[in-house]
């Protein structure tokens, strides 16, 4: 570990005389360049749809969760007096803040979408909905049907956890798919580097055979394409960053057009997390360089 | 300093020498002589560690070099100068940068200051400093790889056909600082072709001429 601390140090540090030793190479300095731009700009967009389905699940989560449905299914002549009994009886269950029947324009604007906006909803026999809100721990709901079945045969109790525990499911899915999707980013970046700067190495043969001549030991012959890669890493993902926090910022706002993919973004403290993107990179770099070269030494020793 | 003890090499099952004893003893100064393919080189190469014995023991200022690690090696590297018959030296680096190379790779880049000048003068490449090793000519970059080799004041000088590809004049020139270097006490171990570079030595300094021949290490005659 103090090693480890040493060798970052010393990295941050620098040794431009390490540096000059091996020639720069343009080809896989551009390939390194280009490929962390490239896996930034993917993080910043995974990062941004886990971070936006994490809202999403705990919005819904909290917003279905406070609101339950009561749905009065009766005859049109006792539809209202039921609807009058069954806010009786929410009024005066513990749990419950409010409860009020959705007027006939809500109930039209609930349908809207799937029949229409010239929907005839007074000759219709359509149910009367009343919302109720829940406040502190919320209500008993087993208790609330019991009173319900009893005074108010026609109400049907919907606490939405059927609605509510899919939807929240699958959003921590896609937020568990962003974080993995970021990890394979990571995974693919080393990869990527790696071979990078094996073929450096391989291209810098001679280099090392003169430097391990006048008595070069393994670390400083690693370190000077480990600074060089990671160096262009860290670059590289900063471009890439950049873009992916311009192109997140300029996607549509959810307030204006609706609807989840438009909610995809960073809000508030969250514009931090892509900027750890960089020095992530830099240490994915630095350890797959190192790892690289090590290995390297030890097969042409 | 550098002992040989029943040393053996061999390239797969080819094997190149067997049995093989030297010792270099301090302020010594040594000729390898030996027809092509003898193992001239390789000798050489176990002696500066770059090769390990297929058996016996080979033992660098008193380390047995079988056990030593890479690093350990590197350490060893930097009390031998070795000069190449093809140099090598970092091609995109100046002359003088790559002469000061075994001095950075020690961290000890600030002796440089005041020794590169003087080493430059020495070898008489001062007005090829700044020029890269491809820029110079075959006397010149032997004399740049004997004052790289030197820079860390070494305790040993091991040289390898230093004068295989320059002409005779060149050849009198690196040998007098070979010599010099020997006289300050430095051991020299030198692998060549040239007799003619031996006789004029013996007369300088007291050598000792060793023969690299079927498979084993003789003192050459009376005829050097």
């Amino acid at each position: 570990m103090r090693l480890a601390i040493r060798d970052v140090l010393a990295l941050i540090a620098g040794d431009p005389q390490a540096d000059r030793a091996v020639p720069p190479t343009g080809f896989t300095a551009r390939l390194t360049l280009f490929t962390a731009a490239a896996m930034a700009f993917l993080a910043v967009f995974a990062m941004a749809l886990s971070l936006a389905t994490g809202r999403l699940a705990d919005r819904w989560s909290e917003e279905l969760a406070r609101t339950s449905t009561l749905r009065i299914s009766a005859p049109a002549d006792q539809a209202a007096a039921q609807a009058r009994r069954a806010i009786a009886v929410l009024e005066t269950t513990p749990g419950v803040a409010a409860a009020r029947p959705l007027t006939a324009e809500e109930q039209r604007n609930l349908l809207e979408p799937w029949f229409g906006p010239d929907l005839p909803i007074d000759a219709l026999p359509i149910p009367q909905l009343i919302e109720i809100i829940e406040e502190g721990s919320g209500y008993d709901p087993i208790g609330l049907r019991a009173r319900l079945q009893a005074e108010v045969p026609g109400a049907v109790l919907d606490d939405h956890t059927r609605w509510r525990e899919p939807l929240v499911a699958a959003a921590g899915r896609l937020r568990m798919l962003g974080w993995l999707a970021i990890a394979l980013i990571g995974l693919a970046t080393g990869a990527m580097i790696t071979l990078a700067a094996q073929s450096a190495l391989a291209a810098n043969a001679q280099v090392i055979r003169v430097m391990r001549l006048v008595g070069a030991q393994d670390s400083y012959i690693a370190r000077a394409f480990v600074r060089r890669f990671t160096q262009r890493a860290l670059m590289g993902a900063a471009i890439g960053t950049l873009l992916g926090m311009i192109a997140v910022f300029a996607l549509p706002d959810a307030d204006v057009a609706g609807g989840f993919l438009t909610g995809l973004g960073f809000r508030g403290a969250g514009w931090i997390w892509p900027l750890l993107v960089p020095p992530l990179a830099a240490v994915v770099a630095f350890l797959a360089t190192r790892a690289a070269a090590m290995r390297t030494l030890g097969e042409q020793s | 300093m550098i002992e040989l003890e029943d040393v053996a090499y061999s390239y797969g099952r080819a094997e190149l020498f067997a049995q093989l004893n030297l010792s270099l003893a301090p302020g010594s100064f040594h000729f390898l002589t030996g027809p092509s393919g003898a193992g001239k080189t390789t000798l050489l190469k176990l002696c500066y560690g770059e090769l390990s014995a297929t058996a016996g023991q080979v033992r660098l200022f008193g380390q047995d070099a079988t056990t030593l690690e890479r690093d350990g090696i590197a350490m060893i590297r930097r009390r031998i100068g070795v000069v190449h018959q093809d140099c090598q030296f970092l091609d995109h680096l100046p002359v003088a940068e790559n002469i000061a190379l075994p001095l950075k790779v020690a961290s000890r880049e600030a002796e440089a200051v005041g020794n590169l000048d003087d080493l430059l003068a020495w070898v008489g490449l001062r007005a090829q400093a700044n020029q890269t090793p491809p820029q110079l000519s075959g006397g010149e970059r032997q004399r740049a790889a004997l004052a790289r080799a030197v820079i860390m004041s070494p305790d040993v000088i091991i040289a390898d056909e230093p004068t295989g590809n320059v002409d005779w004049e060149m050849s009198q020139r690196l040998l007098t600082l070979l010599v010099e270097l020997n006289k300050m006490g430095k051991t020299v171990l030198i692998a060549t072709h040239d007799l003619n570079l031996i006789r004029t030595a013996k007369k300088q300094v007291s050598a000792r001429v060793l023969r690299l021949k079927d498979r084993q290490l003789h003192q050459a005659g009376a005829e050097l």
